[in-house]
């Protein structure tokens, strides 16, 4: 059974009579989930790919195929968004059901704006990681193992580095993973959120563990994602049953109705029920986007995965999760909006305060990101807790913002290197104290670096600042000041320790030796300036994606 | 293009600025955009660009007088009337209820200015493509000049005080860049940051000005605060008038704030041409011009402007007798020469034309005198010691008679340039006010003329007369074309601008629409008398220096001399009065306030710092490694989420 299936089996037995009760398939919007068949069909593509085409052509084939199908979902995205009338425009933070966006696959999947907006964002985000994964300039052969089968160390490991083999199965795990991404913002009721969430986060753990350097690191974080990933996913499933048994539907605007007017004998007077669901089902998507204290898997993952797919993860999963997280708490819990939301003011602070305040005794800067982003996940979290239309375009401004810095700055993290005595380049250079005066030796790479730190630090004229200023605006006109005040004393200790990375950078001696910047290909340099310019442009002039996100609204 | 209803400028506040009509004036932009993408491209360019890149520069800064002459005959077969024109840009800054245009104001003011500016800056372009011929960093030195360029014209074209700020920055930030473009001298750094600090004085003044047009008027463009000034308060059009004279004085070198000019001479000599003596230093004569309804309107702040001109004039004669060094002098004379100006600007009507009728004449024969003291330099081993000059008219001809031209010309000796000018100052100085104002601005005025025929004439004694006084390994040459020929034109400009402009009123008729309508009053002496006393106090001068630097002996080094000799040397003291009432008493300020900083600030962040220290190092301790103490943590946390949201209810 789909799972479609499964849902429309769920409804029918909910809602309808008997004789409706027969299959029938469920009418298919294929216009609307193009780009989520664009993306599954390259992924089958690409499986194919691996089994028929030799293996020294693989990478040629792999990327431009990844590459087009990415360009031709977000086109699929545009187009759609741009044609007809199927989108509403309304003041609303929940449209009324009769209009605004598509509800197809019987009610399992939403088109709805902010869908678009994610999905949108989502494909521009995965092209981008996309180029900086293709890069061979630094490592003939790419960031990636080349056999991942084969034991760190060993002789079958030796010959497949020396006959030039790559791991090209990169590119489809992603594809699968941009699916899964695609479809969970997307996912109108908790089952298919679930499955959404099993599809990203599968490939990802596997994506975790292909490092071509410091393999070991690479497993060992890989196997620390699935194990806390499978232990949340339980969590988020079993939320996903209570509050089945508490609306009798998984739909999210099933649950939505059974919350404000509870009507059967199984509603009333269960209350816990479908509280201790809500809580469960918001640890699993909190666990997603690294909120504390579900955050401890963060700076482990992103030191020991490959670094370009510790971007994407940082960027992609965040924008995803968030999606998922927004449509479930506004569309279905917001009736219970106060019981979830001192709790969740809670995991906000906590989520500030110990980004923030460990970052700071980092010296790894994978780590040091890693943590950036879990202040990031907490800042986030301020914006959606205003609860309301601004919160919503708030977040999704920010999202967008972060993003695309988060992929910029693991990109130049990729292009400093050790190097040994006679110049020979090694792994990435991720102590910090190997960044001392990078300033000047790689002016470029450490004026960009500086550019994104200052993003991320929230300095006006950067999307960061923008961004923060959204979500904090937001928070505050809706009396969440505290949360606000905290926010931005966290932001305070957070710029301590991205301006120290300047100062390192800039007004420190170079250590002896031992760093070398390596010159990227074409392709991770258009990355990083894309990034780059998304960042300026989004902090001088925010209103260009601000007007963008004007029509969010959710479909129920 | 949409036209703005904007009132018109001094003095005719019904008349309305059209919008601006035709290929030549809706491109008016390009007069900037053309420099400044010279700047850009020579600065983004690099060492690619170096075997031609000055060409590049001379082209445009050539094309934009090109299109200065465009923009002038296409104002000129206008109606006089409806020759202020205005160029919408851009929506600048759109703030709520506050909305700022970026747009140009093309009158007879502004296109005067575009011309000279223009002009002289393309004369000088060519003159230092030779000057700077040796100098390894001549396209950065072509880059600053475009970028000067460009902002000069947008300050001079700019149709809002905002806009004008962003070019009146502009001409600072390159102004302090060529000053110190030899920076890797100490002193010439020193100098140029002399000239930042100083003028960022006159800037606060100007910004502080702008802040209250926008609080009592609610709008920063010329047209919205001239045509609004029935609604303010006299007091109110004092103080905006006050700041905005702070910051005339900081950009033109006003007494108090003077003391960089002098300095500033520290700049490759074609700098000191273009921006230290012939356009950007009068910047704040445009200013005050620009603003003069606001003058009108502020009796007080008006006599100030006079005062200002006044004291400065005679300031920097008395400093120009006493300098050896002959950009000194000639800055000396610069600051005196903006003085006259200055004192113009504060007496109506009739004194704005006759200021910026002095200002055209001044920016030729002053640049002219300049280029000529570079090419001397050129000649002597870039020493600038009048005292180890003399006798060069034989081997510097074509320097000896363009700097004559340009020496006649300061003087005011008919029919040189500055006869038309200055003379024309001097008996508006002694036509306007009442009772005994007009003879002591007047006198003063007067007896600056003789100052003037008197340093000028010691300083072209000392350099071109008298004997030769060189050092030993001078050999003194005339300088190649590309330096003489610019200084040929300039020194016909000082010769005939000044007649040129004057004949049948032309100037004063171009610039009437602009500035308003001219009341010429009868001096408090007869015009003739003035003129003769003119002629006879500059004959004076001149028969002074040359019995005492053309026929005596000269020596080497200075005499110790009279007390004043010596103060004038030393800038009157300037520099020592700022250094003990600012200096001193900012750096005690600044020291308090690093001891509190260190002891109560410092304290309280350090303390905090250690305490966010503290609590990360514990905080760390949870990050194990371990997967089961994570799942650990994580299922704490459900357990936390999940009574958290149940507890609620309870």
């Amino acid at each position: 059974m789909t799972p479609v299936q499964h849902l429309a089996f769920l409804e029918t037995g909910m809602h309808r009579t008997a004789s409706e009760a027969g299959f029938s398939a469920p009418e298919v919007d294929y216009a609307a989930v193009s780009p989520m068949l664009v993306i599954f069909g390259a992924a089958l593509l690409a499986v194919l790919v691996e089994a028929f085409v030799p293996r020294r052509f693989r990478y040629a084939v792999q990327v431009p195929l990844t590459l087009l199908s990415l360009a031709g979902a977000f086109g699929a995205v545009v187009w759609y968004s741009t044609t007809g009338d199927h989108l509403q425009t309304a003041g609303s933070m929940v449209s009324d059901p009769t209009g605004g966006g598509v509800s197809t696959l019987e009610g399992a999947v939403v088109i709805d704006s902010v869908s678009l907006f994610l999905q949108g964002t989502l494909l521009l985000l995965a092209f981008l990681s996309v180029l900086i994964m293709s890069e061979r300039n630094l490592d003939s052969g790419g960031s990636f193992t080349p056999a991942a089968s084969a034991v760190p160390g060993s002789p079958g490991e030796e010959q497949a580095l020396r006959a030039g083999f790559c791991q090209s199965e990169i590119y489809p795990l992603l594809l699968f993973t941009v699916g899964g991404m695609l479809l969970f913002p997307a996912a109108a009721d908790l089952l298919t959120m679930f499955i959404a969430l099993e599809v990203l986060s599968l490939p990802l753990y596997l994506m975790c563990g292909l490092a071509r350097r410091r393999r070991l690191l690479s497993q060992e974080a890989s196997l620390k994602y699935f194990l806390l990933g499978a232990f949340s996913s339980a969590f988020f499933l079993y939320g996903a049953a209570l509050l089945y048994g508490y609306a009798g539907t998984v739909r999210l605007s099933g649950i939505a109705t059974a919350i404000t007017v509870p009507t059967t004998d199984a509603q009333l007077g269960r209350d816990w029920l479908m509280l201790t669901g809500i809580a469960l089902v918001a640890v699993g998507l909190l666990f997603k986007i690294g909120a504390a204290p579900f955050h401890s898997w963060t700076p482990d993952v992103y030191q020991g995965a490959p670094t370009p797919v510790t971007g994407f993860m940082a960027a992609a999963t965040k924008v995803a999760a968030f999606g998922a997280l927004l449509r479930v708490l506004y569309v279905a819990f917001s009736g219970a909006r106060w019981d979830w939301e001192p709790a969740l003011w809670g995991v906000a602070i906590l989520t500030m305060v110990v980004g923030s305040v460990i970052a700071i005794v980092q010296t790894d800067v994978k780590r040091m990101l890693a943590y950036s982003s879990i202040a990031h996940a907490g800042f986030l979290l301020t914006g959606l807790l205003a609860v309301d239309v601004s919160g919503l375009r708030s977040v999704l401004f920010y999202l967008v913002a972060y993003g695309f810095t988060t992929i910029g700055a693991f990109a130049l993290v990729t292009l400093v290197r050790d190097s040994g005595e006679e110049g020979q380049i090694g792994g990435e250079a991720t102590h910090l104290s190997q960044w001392a005066g990078l300033g000047r030796r790689s002016p470029l790479l450490a004026a960009t670096f500086t550019l994104f730190l200052l993003s991320f630090a929230g300095i006006p004229l950067t999307s960061g600042f923008s961004g923060k200023f959204a979500v904090f605006a937001a928070a505050v006109s809706h009396g969440a000041w505290v949360l606000a005040l905290i926010g931005v004393l966290a932001s305070l200790v957070a710029a301590f320790f991205y301006v120290r990375v300047i100062v390192l950078m800039y007004f420190s001696e170079p250590t002896s030796g031992g760093t070398a910047v390596v010159a990227p290909g074409a392709a991770t340099v258009f990355a990083v300036v894309v990034a780059a310019a998304v960042t300026v442009v989004l902090g001088v002039a925010p209103s260009l994606l601000l007007d963008l996100t004007r029509d969010a609204v959710f479909l129920p | 293009m949409t036209a703005l209803p904007s009132t018109l400028v001094a003095g005719t506040p019904d008349a309305v600025s059209l919008a601006a009509s035709g290929a030549v004036q809706e491109r008016a932009w390009l007069l900037v955009a053309l420099p400044l993408a010279g700047a850009a491209i020579l600065l983004l360019g690099g060492r690619r660009l170096n075997r031609w890149g000055h060409w590049l520069a001379v082209a445009l800064s050539w094309s934009a007088f090109a299109w200065g002459v465009l923009l002038f005959w296409s104002l000129r077969g206008q109606a006089p009337d409806d020759r202020s024109r205005s160029l919408h840009l851009f929506t600048w800054v759109p703030a709520g209820n506050f909305q700022l245009d970026a747009g140009l104001l093309l009158d007879p003011l502004s296109v005067a200015f575009v011309l000279m500016v223009t002009f002289v800056a393309s004369l000088i372009h060519v003159y230092s493509v030779a000057y700077m011929e040796h100098d390894p960093d001549r396209r950065r030195f072509f880059a600053y000049m475009n970028l000067f360029v460009a902002s000069m014209l947008l300050l001079v074209l700019a149709d809002s005080y905002v806009l004008l700020y962003v070019g009146w920055e502009g001409v600072g930030l390159a102004s302090y860049l060529l000053i110190g473009f030899w920076n890797h001298n100490p002193d010439y750094a020193a100098a140029a940051k002399k000239a930042f600090i100083a003028n960022r004085v006159g800037d606060l003044g100007l910004t502080i000005a702008i802040m209250i047009m926008f609080a009592t008027f609610g709008t920063v463009t010329y047209s919205g605060v001239l045509s609004g000034l029935d609604g303010a308060s006299e007091g109110t059009l004092t103080a905006i008038g006050l700041m905005l004279l702070l910051g005339a004085c900081g950009k033109s070198a006003q007494f108090p704030l003077q003391s960089w000019l002098g300095d500033a001479m520290a700049g490759p000599t074609p700098v000191s041409a273009l921006i230290h003596a012939a356009t950007m230093v009068t910047a704040g004569v445009y200013l005050v011009v620009r603003s003069g309804p606001i003058y009108e309107s502020a009796p007080t702040a008006q006599l100030l402007v006079v005062i200002v001109g006044a004291v400065t004039l005679v300031f920097g004669a008395i400093v120009g007798c006493a300098k050896d060094d002959i950009k000194k002098a000639l800055a000396a004379s610069t600051m005196s020469q903006i003085g006259y100006m200055m004192l113009a600007a504060g007496l109506g009507p009739v004194g704005y034309i006759f200021a910026i009728f002095h200002l055209l004449t001044h920016g030729f024969f002053k640049a002219g005198m300049f280029l000529g003291a570079g090419s001397v330099m050129h000649g002597m081993n870039d020493s600038v010691d009048l005292r180890g000059f003399g006798r060069l008219n034989g081997v510097m001809k074509v320097t000896w008679l363009t700097f004559a031209a340009g020496w006649l010309a300061i003087l005011g000796v008919p029919p040189f340039s500055g006869f038309f000018s200055k003379d024309k100052i001097i008996e508006t100085a002694f036509a306007t006010g009442d009772g005994a104002r007009p003879w002591l601005v007047g006198s003063v005025a007067l007896v600056g003329a003789g100052l003037t025929a008197f340093y000028m004439s010691r300083m072209f004694f000392l350099t071109f007369h008298g004997r030769k006084r060189w050092p030993e390994d001078a050999h003194p040459h005339e300088s190649p074309l590309l330096m003489t020929v610019p200084m040929v034109i300039l020194a016909v400009g000082s010769v005939a601008l000044g007649g040129f402009l004057a004949f049948d009123h032309t100037f004063l008729n171009w610039l009437e629409p602009a500035t308003g309508t001219a009341h010429e009053e009868d001096p408090v002496l007869a015009a003739i008398v003035i003129q003769g006393a003119t002629l006879a106090l500059v004959a004076a001068g001149i028969a002074l220096a040359w019995a005492r630097y053309w026929r005596a002996e000269v020596p080497a080094t200075a005499p110790a001399g009279n007390p004043l000799t010596v103060a004038a040397r030393n800038d009157l003291y300037q520099d020592q009065v700022n250094e003990v009432l600012l200096m001193q008493s900012g750096q005690y300020l600044t020291r308090s306030l690093v001891f509190v900083d260190n002891r109560g600030v410092d304290g309280l962040v350090r303390g905090s710092a250690a305490a966010v220290g503290g609590l990360a190092g514990r905080l760390r301790r949870w990050q194990t490694g371990f997967v089961r103490s994570y799942a650990t943590s994580m299922t704490a946390g459900v357990i936390a989420v999940v009574l958290g949201v149940v507890a609620v209810r309870i």
